[in-house]
């Protein structure tokens, strides 16, 4: 009888416990399972597509094929603005990265009229619609009777990666001690060698992170290049221009291309990032 | 590079050295000489300038008035990396991208020294931590850091030596080696040392001369012998140790020691001593000085009788007594645990004894309770 009772009461009391157990357990893991799912479909789409053995459109599944993989140029004109658009983003980086990175030394360094000021208006074009941004980048260039085109969409590209880039450096400006630059100063390095050889060293990762940020936005940016660069097309530009027609299988190979190695680079960043912690 | 200001060398002299930010003076007509192969220690509490001076004679502060010489050598805006003063820094200030051999190097190669091999392996030598040259920082313990700043530092040979809270962030036991090291590190390398700290005990285990600082001023300069045993203000006499002052008066003079009135009981104290301005003084006793003995027992020396135990801390080496006394004051009492007889008891009718050469008299206007409350400062002074 008494075998019976405390059955009874073993039975009963898990079943409710274990499932709201089993839920606390593995909520986080579910809903993360969901969020991935949600963010990686479109990649995994596209990827998948990439493999598909298309004519002109590349909607329904027509067949694996690697043809694509192998010929990515094969449709016509995807890789001219490949390169445009790889161009554009190594000035535009190059450019926003130097002046942003004075920038950032500038505020995150010293005090002057007007600092507070700076660090305010910095933000401003990462706040302002790209909408807006690429239209009156337009009228100015239009104003100043310069027509759109390669040089015009690398000059509104600085325009908004500047900000990044400033606010990416002077975080890693700010984190910098700065009793290292005093101790460089206090073992007989001058102001410039101070700079070389413990500023820079130490500031350069902040740096590297800007120019990828900047690179990555330049490339994939399509409103303020559509207003801005004319006649000129970058894969972006290509990619909605095709959407009318039928988008090409090579512009899924490209666009999983430059997936994959952007996850490479940051792999391998881990890894050097790890090995040095370790040796 | 290789200008007079570098090659500088004799005792450090500021003379009528000021530092004011905005309206508040960190440090206030400072003079003072450190000779040359001294260890001389800066101590004081949080915020009373030591740092400050510290940093205006590495270079990295400007004195807002009065003159810094190194030898015959003015040094006072002359900028850091033009004078051959090395820091070892609060946090240390590793590179965090060098090797440790690297950033032992680093003065040496500033300088333009190419072969720099032989200097850096016999400085990791004498820290003892020569397998650690090819590692970075971070993978350093903090004390391994902390001799590798050291290191860092008198590779250069520098004629003066600064070390900022150098043990700080050390635990007690690690701190306790280490000051025994860089002792002996100073003596091995015959720098001249200046060890700023708000650590007593650690200024007075290392420093051949002490000058206590107190709100942008020295308080008083002296061996560490000479600032516990006689101090010239209430605030050396609480920050060194502690003390039990006791407010009494100058009634007269027998031979080479002078007579005071402590509520009604006299004692006598050297002349050699007193401080005071005038009749009205503290006297001062430290707390293991005084001897406790029951009413009956005959007492010599000084004497204050009517004392009752209020409280008794046993810790171990000795035992800790708060006495009463008939004005309403505490007094403290180390008592040895060395003689074998049972601790007296709460609620003991008491004398307290003590050697009359064991008395100083401070002046009677003083804050009695100057130093005593002092918090223990946090890492990042000023």
């Amino acid at each position: 009888m008494t075998s019976q009772n405390r059955e009874s009461i073993v039975s009963k009391r898990p079943l409710g416990a274990s499932i709201s157990r089993w839920f606390g357990k593995n909520l986080i893991r579910v809903y993360m399972a969901l969020a991935f799912t949600y963010l990686f479909i479109p990649v995994v789409y596209t990827f998948v597509f990439s493999f598909n053995d298309s004519g002109k459109s590349n909607i329904t599944w027509q067949g694996f094929t690697f043809d694509k993989w192998l010929y990515p140029c094969g449709a016509p004109r995807v890789c001219e603005a490949l390169g445009n658009s790889i161009k554009i983003g190594l000035l535009s980086t190059i450019f926003s990265t130097i002046l942003g990175t004075l920038i950032a030394f500038a505020i995150g360094r010293y005090a002057f009229r007007g600092r507070s000021a700076s660090n305010l208006l910095i933000f401003l074009p990462m706040a302002t619609p790209e909408i807006v941004l690429g239209a009156s980048i337009l009228s100015l260039f239009l104003v100043l009777q310069i027509s759109p085109g390669f040089w015009p969409t690398v000059i509104a590209h600085v325009v908004f990666c500047v900000s990044f880039v400033v606010v990416t450096v002077k975080a890693r400006i700010a984190s910098l001690d700065p009793r290292l630059e005093q101790a460089a100063m206090d073992l007989y390095a001058n102001e410039f060698q101070t700079f070389r050889r413990v500023t820079l060293p130490l500031v350069a990762p902040g740096i590297a992170a800007a120019a990828l940020l900047a690179f990555s936005l330049s490339f994939d940016d399509f409103i303020i290049t559509n207003f801005n660069s004319g006649n000129v097309t970058t894969f972006p530009k290509f990619i909605y221009g095709a959407a009318a027609r039928g988008i090409p299988a090579q512009a899924n190979v490209i666009a999983s291309a430059v997936f994959f190695l952007a996850l490479a680079l940051v792999i391998v960043g881990q890894v050097v990032s790890r090995k040095r912690k370790v040796s | 590079m290789s200008d007079s200001a570098n090659s500088a060398r004799g005792d450090l002299k500021l003379t009528s050295v000021t530092k004011s930010y905005g309206d508040f003076t960190a440090v206030d007509d400072l003079s003072l000489t450190i000779p040359e192969g001294s260890f001389f220690a800066l101590l004081g509490p949080s915020g009373c300038g030591k740092t400050t001076t510290l940093r205006m004679v590495a270079g990295l502060e400007e004195p807002t008035v009065g003159s810094i010489h190194l030898g015959s050598t003015d040094i006072t805006y002359t900028k850091p990396y033009q004078r051959p003063i090395n820091t070892v820094f609060q946090n240390y200030a590793l590179f965090p991208h060098l090797t440790i051999f690297e950033n032992i190097a680093f003065g040496l190669r500033r300088r333009g020294i190419k072969d720099v091999d032989e200097s850096v392996n016999k400085v990791l030598n004498l820290v003892e931590l020569p397998h650690l040259a090819q590692r970075k920082p971070t993978q350093l313990s903090g004390g391994q850091q902390q001799r590798i700043a050291l290191a860092r530092a008198i590779v250069n040979r520098p004629a003066l030596l600064l070390l900022d809270e150098p043990l700080g962030a050390l635990d007690l036991k690690l701190r306790r080696q280490m000051q025994i090291e860089l002792k002996w590190i100073q003596k091995e390398v015959g720098l001249t040392f200046v060890h700023v700290t708000h650590d007593q005990e650690e200024a007075m285990t290392m420093a051949d001369t002490i000058a206590v600082m107190n709100e942008g001023k020295i308080e008083q300069m002296g061996s560490p012998a000479d600032l516990y045993d006689n101090p010239k203000t209430a605030f050396v006499a609480n920050f060194l140790g502690q003390s039990n002052l006791i407010k009494g008066s100058l009634v007269g003079t027998d031979g080479d020691s002078l007579v005071a009135d402590l509520f009604g009981q006299k004692i006598s104290l050297p002349r050699s001593r007193s401080h005071a301005a005038d009749a009205s003084i503290y006297a001062g006793i430290r707390p293991e000085k005084f001897r406790i003995s029951l009413l009956q027992t005959p007492t010599s020396g000084n004497v204050l009788s009517g004392g009752k135990i209020e409280d008794v801390s046993y810790i171990g080496v000795s035992t800790q007594y708060q006495v009463m006394m008939p004005w309403g004051q505490e007094l403290m009492v180390f008592e040895q645990n060395d003689d074998g007889v049972a601790p007296f008891r709460i609620g003991d009718p008491v004398n307290i004894s003590w050697e009359p050469i064991f008395t100083f008299a401070l002046r009677g206007d003083e804050d009695a309770e100057a130093g005593t409350e002092v918090v223990p400062e946090d890492l990042d002074e000023e």
